[in-house]
């Protein structure tokens, strides 16, 4: 029996590590070509890990190569889409939730349904709204598409739907406003709500290519994931380190969000699995 | 202010609140997905001033036309890999995970952390790391390949290939998301069930497992599954990143075809009827998961 459990443990214990270094592989092999030396990129022979730490190439990758305003865009992008996100679904949210009004039901089976829509079926017509306006290659084409989401709005409806009402009839008396009661009192409720949607929200608009590929031809505007192919078709397989430091750098910022908040990413993540 | 009667204040309080939202959805959602339905219809191009409607000449033009077909097929195969792929996979990692945490539960963190990684990275960037793995002469795989005397594969550029080579990265991605569905559903089983089959006689791994845990993690495995589904189909970045649809439309899938179609050849009629056909599709996968969603909740 305990001989039977060990090997059971041993045999576990392989087959994960096999697994854990399969799915590894693309990670080592990307730091290890941004760490080497231009010649032992190019060798031949099989060779792992590079044999001296080369900085070179990160050196060129933010010195001479728009990565770094990539990853400016990314940050305005993906924090200017959050903050409107925000801004309108939580009075929304309250809305559903704590206030009786005509077109509740309406408001919330159109939630419902906007749930089911993908993004990329609604692309085309706002592709052809944008260039009929001149939006198209500016900030307002990559964040604007993404304002309205029902997946915000229906989580943070879940969230708001379980305080008490007389909470909010209190801060009433006390003679609060309507918008005040939504921004001090409901949000801060609702915060670990905001956080699992902020997760979903940032980890999906950062790694977008989807919709940055159709609104913005103009590198200077690229989203991560835009200016990684930008740079890659540039060098052509020329400066293969660099374009691997350059990729370390854009897969950075999660990786280390997720190795941060090993707790929160999966649920945030996983919540957002519930959006079609 | 003082002017306006209580209710009219209210109604105005309503408006300002909830307006926003509703209106943004109106105009980004819905208003586009009415004109889409509209668009595949007709005969429209990006930057023609007129058009003419020809009924489902388009979506007659997606399901005879060889690139049509192939664009179909193709992403039902990728499906059709991911989806045994990823789930199994997941569910064998978070059946390790699950009982290595008895023993040693920092080493299963970790773990859980290794295969949960791809989640959490930018897919384009490691679409491009992937490119360097899979490179024909510079790439780790064909090197090692080389090194035990096998015949180098050229993962991406072969057209028998190239579909199952984006499969494997598409259930690389994937692993560690079903992994945590899967740990969360067997948090879920109560140990007594564990303590009943042993009584039972039916304590051995392999018979627990068949007899406790394979039944009482079936609504999970089937949200597992449909929800793997769902994100499959819009497969799009590794192709667009690694293929583009190539070679010879070998890896064509349908949201590339309708990204290609609509934005590349401005065809947007073709386009939209592409993205009809895509958007049923996943109709029918959500209303399916809300309904094991549902499932599951009631479930006991």
């Amino acid at each position: 029996m305990t001989f039977n459990r060990f090997l059971g443990r041993a045999l576990s214990l392989t087959l994960l590590t096999l697994g854990a270094v399969a799915i590894l592989l693309p990670f080592i092999w990307m730091l290890s070509l941004a760490f080497k030396p231009q010649d032992e990129i190019f060798s031949a022979s099989i060779q792992l890990l590079p044999s001296s730490i080369e900085w070179r190439n990160f050196v060129v990758a933010l010195t001479e190569t728009d990565v770094p305003r990539y990853l400016l865009n990314g940050l305005i992008v993906v924090f200017g889409i959050l903050a409107f996100q925000i801004l309108f679904s939580v009075p929304c949210a309250f809305a559903l939730t704590q206030r009786r009004f005509a077109g509740r039901t309406l408001i919330f089976g159109m939630v419902l349904a906007a749930l089911l829509v993908p993004f990329h079926v609604t692309a085309i017509p706002i592709f052809l709204g944008f260039a009929q306006l001149g939006l198209l290659n500016s900030y307002w084409a990559l964040i604007l598409p993404f304002i309205p989401t029902a997946f915000g709005i229906f989580l943070f409806r879940q969230f708001l739907a379980q305080v008490p009402a007389e909470l909010f009839d209190a801060a009433r008396v006390d003679g609060l406003s309507e918008t005040a009661i939504v921004w001090r009192i409901a949000f801060p409720l609702a915060l670990p709500a905001a956080t699992a949607f902020a997760i979903f929200s940032i980890t999906a608009h950062w790694n977008d290519l989807f919709w940055p590929l159709i609104a913005t031809t103009d590198p200077h505007l690229a989203t991560p994931p835009r200016g990684i192919l930008f740079f890659r078709d540039e060098e052509s397989g020329n400066d293969v380190g660099a374009l691997m430091a350059a990729t370390v750098l854009i897969t950075a910022p999660l990786v280390l969000a997720f190795l941060f908040a090993q707790r929160k990413f999966p649920q945030g993540l996983a919540t957002g699995g519930l959006k079609g | 202010m003082t002017a306006l009667s209580l209710a009219t204040r209210e109604r105005l309080t309503d408006i300002w609140l909830a307006g926003p939202a509703t209106l943004a959805m109106v105009v980004f959602i819905f208003l586009p997905v009415a004109i889409v339905a509209m668009l595949s219809l007709t005969d429209y191009q990006f930057g023609a001033t007129t058009f003419s409607w020809i009924g489902l000449e388009n979506y007659q033009k997606l399901f005879s036309s060889t690139l049509g077909r192939k664009a179909i097929t193709n992403t039902l195969i990728y499906v059709a890999v991911v989806i045994p792929g990823s789930v199994v996979l997941g569910l064998l990692v978070a059946l390790g995970l699950h009982r290595m945490n008895h023993w040693a539960p920092r080493l299963s963190n970790v773990f859980r952390t290794v295969y949960f990684l791809p989640v959490a990275a930018t897919l384009v960037a490691m679409s491009v790391a992937w490119q360097m793995v899979l490179h024909p002469s510079l790439g780790v795989v064909n090197q090692g390949l080389v090194a035990v005397n096998l015949p180098p594969q050229n993962w991406l550029g072969d057209r028998g290939l190239v579909l199952y080579t984006l499969s494997i990265i598409g259930i690389w991605q994937t692993v560690g998301y079903n992994m945590v569905l899967f740990l969360a559903g067997l948090l879920a089983i109560p140990d007594e069930l564990y303590d009943a089959a042993e009584v039972d006689g039916a304590g051995s791994p392999w018979s627990s497992f068949w007899t406790v845990t394979w039944p009482m993690l079936g609504p999970t495995t089937l949200f597992v599954m449909v929800i793997t589904a769902a994100n499959a189909f819009r497969v799009f970045e590794t192709v667009a990143t690694l293929t583009k649809g190539g070679p010879a439309f070998a890896s064509d899938t349908l949201v590339y075809a309708l990204y290609r179609e609509g934005f590349v050849y401005f065809k947007a009629g073709y386009s939209s009827a592409i993205t009809i056909v895509f958007f049923a599709i996943l109709l029918v996968l959500t209303l399916l998961q809300f309904r094991v969603v549902e499932r599951k909740v009631h479930y006991r």
